[in-house]
């Protein structure tokens, strides 16, 4: 498969973010607020996406346990918003301890009274644990199939854990955010949505340019080299761990951030997030947008999202055939993704093939070459 | 064990469960030099680099390199000694460009800060333009890799492998599918890279071999046979009887 670095006219790009910039700008007047606030949640979304394109796109890491991270950034939000919230509640805690009797507030929550702390754990915690997950994977040189199967358990055991801690996190209810103050008004008010809308946005390409940032230049070139052939980088006196450790911690604190921007903006954050499907369905949104690619991974998130959610809305219960069919249609007709396909030379040669434009000429020994490199 | 010697293999076993890839194998390597190594399938050409470069851990023996002993270090330690190695069909980055490639092999510090803060530096950018030229890609400076053909894939990697400035080159196959006139050429360039680098090469082709015009060591069952001038393996009975003579050689 390539990869190519496609560069598109400047003009192109210009209109592009003339035209993006308007629609951030115009949404919320345009879109009412139920609608508004789909879009947000999606975009929130695509922060994670962007993630598992660094790791699994460019890196070669396919990981089904981002859930865990997009938890724990969902996690720490939403304890702060409820902490900062507890005043009228007995013994000055959220409401929910009272339920199982707990009258003292557990320590891990204390430090989530301080904005600035909770504004760098969003991120820094499930970074954190990425890394550590991610070092003790790597250093043992788990990879491939073997690698999935341990984040997906790794996914599996948050969620159990998670599930079971009613006196600590309210267990399998969660924790809602949306009837929470901040800044003295309710987070789930049509104010607060609109502002967590623009926030979204600003995050989302802030995101997409710090992502573009890591793969440019000679680290993004070594983690394709790691992808296409670990051992060859290796022989050449770079160590993968240390590479693959750092880009699989800022994939967990993309993911993180994109956790806490959701939960604010669907209203409650529960294990619900660490289920199987759903972190399956993120590596999905970047399959179909085309891996490799970082905007192919935005634009799978939002339109895969928004689709579901009008789909859902017309024919309930037809969305897991259509999810299923498009990934399968996009493995079989469009491995490189929607965006990789128009990146590549997708569209001059369907045109071709319905004689619409003329077939360039080729060294057929280019193709040739391109397989015998790599046999053994 | 002298002073002037860059390597030494002493007593190297490697046991795959129970088969003797290589059975007590000693061979000495001097700066400097020019070293051919050759022997049939399945010999231990592969596993006797393997060795060296860390990827298979020896049963029995140590492996001595500049005076540090390389057996438990990993492969990229080892290659940060100072070792290089080039790999049997080319192994290159078939995504990135020809530079990205050379980029990748010249860049030191090789740590994850040095690359993602600071932009390369000029004396490695000539590097590279020098590089290229000697391998004749510098008209595909941005060409994908991948595009290339397979002498050029082979050349580029010998690139590569120079870019890391390692003082032993270890060359597996550098002339597999190669025309003709490309082995001369790739045997002229390691003829050239010895002296200042020292350099082992393994190959089946006795052409090329002869034309290295070097130490020729013999591996046949994991150890080695014989070890001299083209002209005295040749005329080495044993040798004939496990190599030379056989009709499709």
């Amino acid at each position: 498969m390539s990869f190519s670095k496609f560069k598109f006219d400047k003009k192109i790009v210009l209109s592009f973010w003339i035209i993006l910039i308007a629609l951030i700008i115009a949404a919320p007047t345009l879109l009412p607020v139920f609608r508004l606030n789909l879009l947000g949640r999606y975009l929130s979304l695509s922060i994670v996406a962007l993630g598992v394109d660094l790791i699994w796109g460019y890196t070669g890491l396919l990981s089904l346990g981002q859930g865990i991270f997009f938890a724990l950034g969902g996690y720490c939000a939403a304890m702060y918003l409820q902490i900062t919230s507890s005043s009228e509640f007995p013994n000055n805690i959220p409401e929910f301890f009272a339920l199982y009797g707990v009258e003292k507030l557990p320590f891990f929550w204390e430090p989530f009274r301080s904005s600035v702390f909770t504004f760098f754990a969003i991120w820094i915690i499930p970074a954190l644990v990425a890394g550590l997950i991610g070092f003790l994977v790597f250093r043992n040189r788990i990879k491939g199939v073997y690698f999935s199967i341990l984040t997906q358990a790794s996914l599996l055991v948050f969620f159990n854990f998670f599930n079971g801690q009613q006196k600590l996190i309210n267990g399998t209810n969660g924790l809602k955010t949306d009837v929470t103050q901040l800044f003295g008004q309710m987070v789930g008010s049509e104010s607060m949505q609109r502002l967590f809308f623009w926030v979204t946005a600003i995050i989302v390409i802030a995101s997409w340019f710090f992502a573009k940032w890591v793969v440019k230049g000679r680290f993004g070139n070594i983690l394709i080299g790691i992808r296409d052939d670990e051992p060859r980088v290796r022989f050449t006196g770079y160590n993968p761990v240390i590479f693959k450790t750092i880009i699989f911690s800022i994939a967990g604190g993309l993911a993180g951030i994109s956790g806490a921007l959701y939960t604010v903006q669907s209203g409650i954050v529960s294990p619900q997030f660490m289920t199987v499907p759903f972190s399956i369905e993120m590596v999905i949104w970047v399959a179909v947008g085309g891996r490799g690619t970082l905007l192919g991974a935005i634009l799978g998130a939002v339109f895969i999202n928004y689709a579901k959610s009008l789909v859902s809305e017309a024919l309930p219960a037809s969305w897991m055939f259509i999810q299923g069919g498009l990934f399968i249609l996009v493995v079989t007709a469009l491995p490189e993704g929607v965006l990789g396909w128009i990146q590549g030379d997708g569209p001059r040669n369907l045109l071709q093939r319905f004689g619409l434009k003329r077939k360039i000429e080729t060294y057929p020994s280019l193709e040739i070459n391109n397989k015998a490199g790599n046999n053994e | 064990m002298n002073n002037k010697d860059l390597l030494n293999l002493i007593d190297i076993t490697v046991s795959f469960e129970g088969f003797l890839a290589l059975n007590k194998l000693n061979l000495n390597l001097k700066k400097g030099e020019l070293r051919a190594v050759i022997g049939p399938n399945g010999a231990g050409k592969t596993t006797f680099l393997d060795v060296i470069t860390g990827k298979v851990k020896p049963t029995k023996g140590e492996v001595i390199f500049k005076g540090k002993s390389l057996v438990g270090r990993k492969e990229h330690k080892i290659a940060r000694l100072g070792v290089g190695r080039k790999f049997q069909s080319p192994r290159i980055f078939e995504n990135l460009t020809v530079k990205e490639n050379l980029e990748i092999s010249v860049s030191t510090p090789k740590s994850p800060l040095n690359l993602i803060n600071k932009s390369i530096k000029d004396e490695q950018l000539s590097e590279i333009d020098r590089l290229m030229k000697i391998v004749n890609l510098a008209q595909k400076v941005n060409s994908k890799a991948g595009s290339l053909s397979h002498g050029q894939k082979q050349w580029l990697e010998i690139a590569m492998l120079v870019g890391q400035k390692p003082d032993l080159m270890l060359v597996d196959e550098p002339v597999a599918g190669l025309t003709d006139e490309e082995t001369d050429l790739t045997a002229d360039l390691l003829k050239s890279l010895s002296g200042e680098n020292t350099v082992v090469v393994i190959d089946h082709d006795m052409e090329f071999i002869r034309r290295l015009d070097s130490n020729v060591s013999v591996l046949n069952q994991g150890t080695v046979l014989c070890e001299g001038t083209m002209e005295t393996i040749q005329k080495d009975q044993k040798v004939i009887e496990v190599y030379l003579g056989r009709p499709e050689d």
